[in-house]
């Protein structure tokens, strides 16, 4: 029977972990994205401005693919 | 848009673009959006080969539509490129991840039985004695909790998404809620078990020690 690999299982219980009672849902992380975005691209420290939207591409694997997306998006502009 | 030769569209301000999407002038405005925005998506989806110019268009197209319906929401905290980015890149991994995912049904990825899915011992040829004796008694207290502690649509959910990746807007759209209902249905779950695995006595240090990477 497949089980999840070792490796895949210890980053399911540090996530569990590393839950807390704080954290944003992916429509509010996706209203807060185009400001988190920006501040990437102006080097600014979006993280830092922004915790739970960072927190939130940490934990979200679809939130964060289309993070990614839209930053490599924009890098494009001329 | 006046003046617009002497600029590229990315140089607009963004009232430049609200005005210009607003007034008389917004056909030529609209193909400014589509361009840029196709644009965008060459590059953000160029890790997908499946993906051609003729649906990078069908995305753009309904990109556009979404946006043009929401530009009063458009409060002026980043720059209208990249709000409007945002959407298309929004539109167009929703369907793809519909698209891949759509010969998979709910029962497919929640087939386990319990907590089946969470292996008795870790493979870990990394881990001493004494890290494997925590390993293992966690792990039984995961089969445990995931068994006993969560709902059914809980344990659908934790299976659905962590183990088998499925998509959670995927899972969501099957279970009949929204991405975000997921995401707080598997914040629950997530909460309920950090809080059981506590309560069983371990230290959050121990936990980490043994499932260090």
């Amino acid at each position: 029977m497949k089980a999840l690999d070792p490796g895949k299982l210890k980053r399911m219980v540090r996530d569990m972990l590393a839950t807390s009672a704080d954290e944003i849902g992916c429509d509010e992380c996706f209203e807060q994205l185009d400001r988190f975005v920006d501040l990437e691209l102006a080097g600014k420290r979006a993280a830092e401005a922004l915790p739970l939207v960072q927190d939130h591409l940490n934990r979200c694997h679809n939130c964060r693919e289309e993070f990614e997306a839209l930053l490599t998006a924009l890098r494009a502009e001329p | 848009m006046e003046g617009q030769e002497a600029r590229t569209a990315g140089q607009f301000t963004n009232e430049e673009w609200l005005e210009g999407l607003r007034g008389p002038g917004r056909d030529e405005a609209i193909a400014n959006l589509r361009r840029i925005l196709m644009r965008g998506l060459r590059y953000g989806l160029a890790d997908r080969p499946e993906v051609d110019e003729a649906a990078r268009e069908d995305f753009v197209q309904e990109a556009v539509l979404k946006i043009l319906a929401s530009l009063d929401s458009f409060r002026g905290e980043s720059r209208f490129t990249t709000w409007a980015q945002k959407t298309a890149v929004r539109v167009a991994l929703t369907e793809l991840r519909r698209l891949r995912w759509r010969d998979v049904s709910l029962d497919d990825v929640t087939r386990f039985p319990d907590a089946d899915f969470i292996p008795r011992s870790l493979a870990d040829a990394s881990a001493g004695p004494e890290q494997k004796t925590v390993q293992n008694a966690l792990l039984e207290i995961l089969r445990r909790l995931v068994s006993d502690e969560l709902t059914d649509k809980q344990r659908q959910a934790v299976t659905a998404v962590y183990f088998h990746g499925m998509p959670i807007e995927e899972v969501a759209r099957r279970m009949g809620t929204n991405r975000n209902g997921l995401y707080k249905l598997l914040h629950d779950a997530r909460q309920r078990i950090k809080k059981a695995m506590i309560a069983q006595g371990l230290s959050e240090k121990s936990i980490l020690d043994a499932f260090d990477s």
